[in-house]
């Protein structure tokens, strides 16, 4: 299955943030060996030279490091990985946020609304 | 950057008609490039010249510095818009044909590609449906190790399962320092796949980019730019 991009952001970009995402939540995991460029670049139907730039932005945050003879691994450095998550995060509450903002709720609001919405101690979910 | 492609002042009249028109063009090895326009904008008179089957009416084409020639057709592999392969020949039959024009054809890839698509290779072509004949014509074509591949809408005639069938196999046999000419007029299908377009329209050439610099200073995809700039 080929992997799905939107139309208004460069590819490599997104590839970026698809592999990030699979470090983050531990699909890919610490010290494990990616695929090949061309065999990444197959998954996900693009240009293996696409595949290569976005691998080569991966290194550069350091989610990724090359050996020379075992070819490409996640990192196996916790502190990029959190680094990685926390700017991550903080991106994604500041979307929210702004969403939130865009409706009309004040921080206060969304703070409590946020508070009300967390499952309590023995709960499953808030309507269940 | 070296570049396997070099046209200058390229122009081709048919008659009255003005196919090419003045033509500068420069590519780079290592690229999959898109040629793009609406029919009857010049695409296939250009792979054709570049190809060495067609005479231009002026200009100059170098592929890897060498005049288009003899020479240089031992370094294109050629996809013509349609199919060539006589009724009569079995899958296998194609294959020794090529073997023996190519020196480059590498016959294990060919087989290995071909079993994957469960084609038999004791089957006449007259027995293959159109879209099966097409994949066959173009696992022909990427079994070489060619410079440079023209490809002149490999994807025009199939659906859109057998598309992305046929996006892998040039993606997965491309090596780093061949160039992939592509010219198709489905952009959604094949922008993932290009590092460059470009905009070919009534002869001339109107754009030639990357496809992650439309994105990244329009905020567009290909097929979205190209809707634009061809509207009707």
């Amino acid at each position: 299955m080929a992997w799905q991009f939107n139309s208004n952001r460069p590819i490599y970009q997104q590839i970026v943030d698809e592999i990030e995402m699979r470090i983050l939540n531990g699909t890919y995991e610490m010290g494990m060996r990616l695929p090949s460029v061309r065999d990444l670049a197959v998954m996900a139907a693009v240009n293996p030279n696409t595949m290569q730039r976005a691998l080569a932005e991966l290194e550069e945050m350091g989610l990724v490091t090359t050996q020379r003879n075992t070819g490409r691994t996640v990192t196996t450095d916790e502190t990029s990985v959190s680094r990685a998550r926390d700017s991550k995060a903080d991106l994604l509450v500041e979307t929210f946020m702004m969403q939130m903002k865009a409706l009309g709720l004040s921080r206060k609001e969304v703070l409590d609304r946020l508070a009300k919405g967390e499952p309590k101690e023995g709960e499953h979910a808030v309507n269940s | 950057m070296q570049s396997i492609l070099e046209v200058r002042a390229l122009s081709k009249r048919y008659g009255s008609t003005l196919a090419l028109n003045n033509v500068d063009l420069t590519l780079p090895k290592g690229k999959i490039i898109g040629l793009l326009g609406p029919n009857g904008s010049g695409k296939t008179t250009l792979l054709k010249i570049v190809a060495g089957l067609l005479t231009p009416t002026n200009g100059i084409v170098l592929v890897d510095n060498q005049p288009v020639g003899e020479g240089t057709k031992a370094l294109i592999s050629y996809l013509p818009e349609r199919t060539y392969l006589p009724d009569w020949m079995t899958v296998d039959d194609c294959l020794d044909y090529f073997a023996d024009f190519y020196a480059d054809f590498d016959m294990a890839r060919a087989r290995e590609m071909l079993t994957r698509l469960n084609v038999p290779a004791n089957k006449r072509m007259k027995q293959l449906s159109k879209g099966t004949r097409e994949k066959m014509q173009l696992v022909l074509v990427m079994s070489r190790r060619a410079k440079l591949y023209l490809l002149d809408e490999p994807i025009g005639g199939v659906d859109p399962a057998t598309r992305d069938y046929i996006l892998d196999t040039i993606i997965g046999n491309y090596d780093n320092e061949a160039t992939i000419l592509i010219s198709t007029h489905l952009i959604a299908d094949v922008e993932k796949v290009l590092d460059e377009f470009l905009f070919l329209k009534e002869g001339v050439i109107t754009m030639h980019d990357t496809t992650d610099n439309v994105r990244e200073t329009q905020g567009k995809s290909l097929d979205e730019l190209f809707r634009e700039v061809f509207r009707c």
